[in-house]
């Protein structure tokens, strides 16, 4: 006989743990089923080369709900965020911009380039500090269907209004330019400092195929301004042991609370019966029986590949076929023989235990996002570095490192070749422009690690390689998310949710996503 | 004005942020860098090295060492083998806590007391008529605290003659450096896997730079009193004259505190021979008040900072500022030592509770002050330590 659970959770990532954390903290029997030999889908941390641990996806966490953490007790369960405070922007002349955790120090940097642009950044991280707050209520809720005259919806959706309004008026205007403009455009509203505003507007760009230049970058900016630690808002944090570590909290939290995790167990179907999920299959055969199914996967999978799309209505299938998912990011990480040294401010100090950033200018990120546009790997990429052993030295031995570099672009789609056949030809572009800026840095590898998007998607199943399981374009966000009427973490068939980052609030290590939905789930159990 | 200490040519080039406090009348850096967090986080993850010298160390030696010991200290000194350490408060004759501090056993008839305050005076009164040599060490002994899970690994590159792997919580090694003696104590001020080094204050830079130069692919940071503070309210200990009064220093009775009331009553041995305070504690052993740990209800901080439309605004360090807490609309004790815990993320306090309310998991609230006005958020009565993780006690086996 088959065994049978309340819930099967597919899809053991970060999301799909905090999920099946709090389904079995209501007291629902769970199962969280993993393709991979490990939990944590892009939250993962592997020891890619002998002695040095990668977190070999993503690579720095400031999203993770704090309320999670309280919830679900994740420090007992070994989670410790790292603060990581500080970035600078090496330039190719020599000179740098520092920005810490010293606001002194922060300003006599930009000073440098430009006094007014040293003030200006003061009042800039006020007006974001805004921004963020305004927003932080819209990724606490199920976003509300502005269609429905259901009472329910009409409530949510006066209670968003009325907030909007608490905001005043300038506020008002602020959002506005920040949902439609490009987010160079609208840094160059604040600054006159090309370098700052390059890197200022990567925030807009990452995990997206756009450029600064592109209108509705300035959203992706503020999407990465909301991230929130202790109540500090756009805090970056580093996991000890890598994001992986977040993911081993919540699957020890989750494990505590009574859920069951497997892992290389790929599910090839999720089993229906009068518009019902009655369970799954797995890859081998194996059927599991439950009365609840959540796909953490992306809706790409959740409602092509998992369902035969023949039983959902057309609309929505072709919402799907049409969620744009399309990867334009790759990783490369590196293991070290010892620590790097920039050229712009050689030998040790706080600027190796924040975020390195490869930003000189706007036209050099934009002619970045030129090469991608037609197909090609950047070849001077836009590069996001951090040293993780710098900052837990746990990640590799004494005295050596790892280097994990965020590379973008890297488009899913080749116009020739392969990624198969194009893949070191990418790494010794990002290892070439690194070099750059360090020059010592040839002499010290000791081992490269090169994914491309199709390399994510082959790993980890990101459809196309998009690390937040689906752009973070307007028309992919809140009650868009990710198909209009079906952003409520329900699906057509009863009994078969979604909770991934493709659901609202969308990607980044936050948790929010799975929370919000185990809440949706328990809110139908009641009924 | 204070005066620099016997670490002070290390550590004044290291203080960039020149921001100094006075721990006994020496110099001590606050915070080293910009961020104090980032200390605090070399101590939880990796490894800090906080100079310790300014504490009060006394050696107590003789015949009658142990016996003196123990008629000061609550806990029962007869037990203390050699090679090991003890934790205990002492009392005045009334039972009030004057003091408290480690005691190590360095022979079968050698002691080393430490204390936040001087204390020789009190010593010789206590030791009257015994056969023991009491002995002010203070300045000649500095003391260094290795603290934070790498700092086994740190130690053990530097000594490798020690096995420190089998070292237990609370007991302690006796080595040479460069010729002069070490002593390596398995304690700390911070709650987490830790060791302290005593050793002559002449040594003392030397010993300071092996340390710094073998941790530096371990993390390790020189560490500022600020973290300090933070790391060790997390631990659960206590801090004389923030959290209780000695009662040296009390000004009223009511200042005055019991072991029983600062949930030290499992330092008290009752059925050990004679001690300082023994005879009225016997009657104290049901205090009125109890020191408890509180984890503060964000939700509540939330609604009350929310409506001015602030997000919880919570001091970055640890607050020394007493704070009044309340049941049923009625004061009902103060929090002493307050902060957000940045690795729990959660407002916790030390606090002193009516018995009645100091069950873990009794809800009391807390007084904050928003904007200028006062409110109140709700709290959970939690046994401390708050944070306590595995390799704070661990022993290798083997």
């Amino acid at each position: 006989m088959a065994k049978r659970y309340d819930a099967i959770v597919i899809g053991g990532g970060h999301n799909g743990l905090v999920n099946a954390a709090y389904l079995s903290r209501a007291g629902l029997k769970t199962l969280v089923l993993e393709q991979r030999h490990v939990l944590g889908g892009a939250t993962v941390s592997e020891e890619i080369y002998p002695g040095f641990k990668f977190s070999v996806f993503s690579y720095v966490v400031s999203l993770m709900r704090p309320e999670i953490i309280r919830e679900l007790q994740l420090v007992r369960h070994g989670l410790t965020m790292l603060p990581l405070e500080s970035t600078i922007t090496p330039l190719p002349d020599g000179r740098y911009i520092y920005r810490g955790p010293d606001s002194a120090a922060t300003f006599r940097s930009i000073s440098q380039f430009s006094t007014r642009d040293a003030e200006a950044y003061r009042e800039y991280s006020y007006a974001m500090y805004h921004m963020a707050k305004a927003v932080k209520y819209i990724l606490g809720i199920r976003p509300p269907d502005p269609t429905s005259f259901h009472p329910r919806e009409l409530l949510a959706l006066l209670k968003l209004g009325k907030h909007f309004l608490s905001l005043g008026e300038e506020n008002i205007y602020t959002l506005v330019k920040l949902m439609t403009m490009s987010s160079a455009d609208f840094l160059e509203e604040w600054f006159e400092t090309d370098p700052l505003v390059a890197t200022l507007s990567a925030s807009g760009i990452i995990g997206t195929f756009l450029g600064p230049r592109s209108p509705g970058s300035a959203y992706v900016l503020l999407h990465h301004y909301m991230g929130e630690i202790d109540g500090v808002f756009r805090a970056w944090g580093f996991a000890r042991g890598g994001t992986g570590g977040v993911a081993e909290a919540i699957a020890s939290a989750a494990r505590g609370l009574g859920a069951e995790l497997r892992t290389d167990a790929p599910v090839a179907e999720v089993r229906t019966r009068n518009g019902r999920a009655t369970g799954v299959v797995l890859a081998d055969g194996e059927e599991i029986e439950a009365g609840l199914v959540v796909s953490s996967l992306d809706p790409k999978l959740t409602f092509l590949k998992l369902v035969d799309p023949e039983q959902l209505p057309s609309d929505l299938v072709g919402a799907v076929r049409n969620f744009d998912t399309y990867g334009s990011s790759g990783k490369v990480n590196l293991a070290l023989d010892a620590a790097p040294d920039l050229s712009c401010l050689p030998g040790d100090g706080p600027h190796l235990r924040g975020a390195i950033s490869i930003s000189p200018s706007v036209a050099y990120i934009e002619r970045a996002y030129d090469d991608a546009k037609y197909g090609r790997f950047s070849k001077q990429p836009y590069i996001d570095i951090i040293l993780p052993s710098m900052i837990d030295p746990d990640m590799a031995p004494p005295g050596k490192h790892v280097m994990s570099c965020f590379v973008q672009y890297a488009p899913y789609q080749l116009a020739e070749g392969t990624w198969d056949e194009q893949r070191e030809a990418f790494g010794v572009a990002v290892v070439d422009t690194l070099a750059e800026y360090i020059p010592n840095l040839k002499d010290i590898i000791l081992h490269r690690q090169v994914l491309s998007p199709w390399d994510i998607e082959q790993t980890i199943g990101l459809s196309s390689g998009n690390i937040f399981q689906g752009e973070l374009s307007l028309s992919q966000l809140f009650f868009l998310r990710p198909a209009p009427g079906y952003a409520q973490y329900r699906t057509p068939i009863h009994g078969y949710y979604q909770c991934g980052s493709a659901t609202h609030p969308g990607g980044g290590i936050s948790g929010a996503p799975g929370k919000l939905a185990a809440m949706e789930i328990l809110k139908d159990l009641r009924k | 004005m204070p005066i620099p200490g016997p670490l002070h040519s290390r550590i004044a080039p290291l203080c960039t942020t020149q921001e100094w406090r006075d721990w006994s009348g020496y110099l001590c850096p606050a915070t080293y860098q910009p961020s104090h967090e980032v200390e605090y986080f070399a101590v939880r993850n990796a490894a800090g090295l906080i100079d310790v010298s300014p504490l009060y160390k006394y050696e107590l030696r003789g015949p009658d060492a142990g016996r003196l010991a123990d008629r000061l200290l609550t806990r029962d000194v007869s037990k203390c083998r050699v090679g090991q350490v003890l934790y205990s408060p002492w009392c005045d004759e009334d039972g009030y806590v004057i003091d408290d501090g480690t005691l190590a056993r360095l022979g079968s008839d050698h002691y080393r007391l430490t204390a936040a305050d001087p204390s020789l005076r009190w010593l010789q009164d206590v030791g009257y008529g015994m056969d023991v040599e009491i002995e002010d060490v203070s300045t000649r002994l500095a003391a260094l605290a290795l603290q934070g899970p790498n700092s086994r690994a740190i130690l053990e590159s530097l000594f490798s003659n020690l096995s420190l792997g089998q070292l237990g919580y609370y007991r302690l090694l006796q080595t040479k450096f460069k010729d002069a003696p070490l002593t390596v104590t398995r304690t700390g001020y911070t709650g987490d896997l830790g060791y302290e080094l005593w050793l002559p204050p002449e040594h003392a830079p030397a010993l300071w730079d092996r340390l710094m130069d073998a941790g530096r692919g371990y993390g390790l940071l020189p560490v500022g009193l600020a973290a300090l503070d933070m790391l060790r309210v997390e631990a659960g200990l206590l801090l004389i004259e923030v959290d209780y009064t000695s009662s040296n220093h009390a000004h009223i009775p009511a200042q005055k505190s019991t072991p029983y009331e600062l949930g030290l009553g499992w330092t008290v041995a009752a059925n050990k021979a004679d001690f300082i305070g023994r005879h009225s504690l016997q009657a104290l052993a049901q205090p009125a008040q109890q020191l408890v740990g509180l984890a503060v209800s964000w939700p509540d901080l939330e609604r009350e900072f929310g409506k001015v439309g602030l997000p919880p605004q919570v001091a970055g360090r640890a607050s020394r500022t007493p704070v009044p807490l309340y049941a049923g609309g009625r004061h009902v004790g103060q929090a002493t030592s307050l902060m957000f815990s940045p690795i729990l993320k959660t407002y916790i306090a030390l606090a002193t509770l009516d018995s009645q309310y100091a069950q873990p998991g009794s809800d009391v609230e807390i007084e904050i002050t928003v904007e200028y006005v006062r409110g109140r958020a709700g709290a959970k009565v939690v046994k401390p330590p708050f944070y306590d993780p595995p390799h704070k006690k661990a022993v290798q086996r083997g």
